[in-house]
């Protein structure tokens, strides 16, 4: 085991130091903003998992480097009551569950703007990295970001409105030059951070992941899911056809219990000790989508009553839906009613015979 | 013959559904008392298309919504081009060019020349032009 680990380790590394060197930026699972508005290609990984009412969201942010300031923001479904330094191996861990021993292609392929600033509810360190969970509607966040030297592409002002809507609070997170130096952080290092988030209504964010990327850029992402039963999502992911590099969409790859050795291996690592040891349901599910598609985030109903809430997962609500225009609907019962008139009055039928004759 | 009562709500229900389709559809706007007010919202102008008289000194006034930076570049697609390529971060407020910051509303005039044709207008901060952050002004 420990020998896998350190492979799906060095793995990980290997890919983000080759894709940072390139992209001369970070991995996160979250909206990237840069003061240079360089965004990154790479894969992101992420756990989230729902037990007990409260949604533990495990993610990992690569160092880019000293000089490359990169920040990134992250929506939240609640107020977290906690933000710690994730397990060392969680993620890793969940990818060697999950996936073919032979990944490699894998992780290579593929390509009122005068409101006040956001509220700081929350400021954490975590390594080198300066967190701050922030409270407000989009205008408000993005004031904040751009206040603290954050860049924002031209597509953020729509996508923290979407977020904003059903959430106002948002995460951003960003790498402190000086501490990383102190600490020794080698660029395209990790630094897993979890953050712990009451909520009844969970939910992943995946549009933010488009942020900044043009429609026909392939995001790439991988989902895991750990619920106390096997649970709905929606939108509702494909079938897998084996680990096809090619096959578009979100794809559910793995959906079983957890397995004993899993469970055991993630409780040992840090902050785990609240997952329970058996019980719990996996799934995996692989984003590989082109950004213009991934217009939603990916809501999770895990009470088995299965129907996960569409305003979660980013869909208007039903009664949001585009409404019939009035005047379309009553043009219709007007002609509706024009149409039976013509029908039963004898003048228009002969009228109409008469007509069809010629 | 007299239009009967089915005639007259068969016109009716055309009407609507006329009108209902030219709501539908963007019209270009037209200064009023030689102003033109803009928006922009989610990095996109409102109104995109406007159409004036040649030779017409028109005033814009361009609010920005958006918590982001943009700017309000007017002219031909040379004009265009050498912003796209520019490294200027603000400009100065030289007629029919802009920099609007987050939630300000800015006022910049220009005289359209006599001869007729098209102008664009544009945001060549990096990223907006190609996010779709342009319009069209039709001379004559």
């Amino acid at each position: 085991m420990r020998h896998a680990l350190a492979r799906a380790a060095a793995l990980a590394t290997l890919t983000a130091i080759l894709v940072v060197a390139g992209a001369g930026s970070a991995l996160a699972c979250g909206g990237l903003v840069t003061p240079n508005g360089t965004i990154n290609l790479l894969k992101t990984t992420t756990l989230a998992a729902y037990h007990d009412g409260i949604e533990h969201y495990v993610t990992s942010f690569s160092f880019a480097g000293e000089g490359q300031e990169v920040g990134s923001i992250i929506p939240l479904p609640g107020v977290p009551t906690d933000v710690i330094k994730g397990g060392d191996w969680t993620l890793q861990r969940l990818v060697i569950e999950t996936q073919p021993p032979t990944p490699r292609v894998a992780f290579f392929a593929a390509e009122d703007a005068a409101a006040g600033s956001a509220q700081v509810i929350l400021e954490t360190k975590v390594d080198a990295l300066d967190i701050t969970v922030l409270k407000g509607g989009a205008l408000e966040v993005g004031n904040w970001a751009r206040e603290h030297g954050y860049f924002l592409p031209p597509d953020a002002p729509e996508v923290l409105a979407f977020y904003a809507a059903r959430s106002p609070i948002f995460l951003a997170a960003r790498f402190n030059a000086e501490r990383a130096a102190e600490q020794g952080v080698q660029t395209g290092q990790g630094t897993p951070i979890h953050i712990v988030i009451p909520t009844t209504n969970p939910w992943v964010p995946l549009r933010i992941l488009t942020l900044g990327r043009k429609a026909s850029e392939i995001v790439q992402a991988d989902v895991f899911l750990l619920t106390d039963r096997e649970p709905e999502t929606l939108p509702q992911a494909v079938k897998a056809r084996g680990f096809d590099q090619k096959q578009r969409g979100m794809i559910q790859q793995v959906s079983e219990p957890a397995s004993g050795s899993l469970l055991r291996d993630l409780r040992s690592d840090r902050g785990m000790k609240w997952l329970p040891s058996s019980g719990m349901w996996l799934t995996y599910i692989r984003i590989n989508e082109a950004a213009g598609q991934l217009t939603h985030d990916l809501a999770i109903d895990a009470s088995g009553y299965g129907r996960p809430n569409p305003v979660a997962a980013g869909f208007p609500a039903a009664a949001a839906a585009q409404p019939w225009p009035v005047a379309w609907t009553l043009a219709a019962a007007i002609a509706a009613i024009a149409l039976l008139m013509a029908l039963t009055d004898p003048g228009l039928r002969r009228l109409a015979v008469r007509v069809l004759r010629r | 013959m007299k239009p009967g009562p089915v005639a007259a709500l068969a016109g009716l229900a055309m009407l609507l559904v006329g009108g209902s389709l030219a709501t539908g559809g963007a019209a270009a706007a037209r200064p009023t008392d030689g102003s033109v007010r803009i928006t922009i919202h989610f990095s996109h102008f409102d109104p995109d298309a406007i159409e004036v008289e040649p030779g017409q000194t028109v005033r814009f006034v361009i609010h920005n919504t958006d918590p982001i930076d943009h700017e309000f570049i007017l002219g031909d697609e040379h004009v265009q081009l050498v912003h796209e390529e520019g490294t200027e971060a603000h400009h100065p407020p030289r007629p029919g060019e802009v920099s609007i910051p987050p939630g300000a509303t800015v006022v910049t005039t220009y005289t359209f020349p006599v001869s007729g044709g098209s102008l664009i207008f544009g945001c060549h901060l990096p990223g907006h032009y190609a996010y779709g952050m342009r319009g069209s002004v039709t001379i004559g």
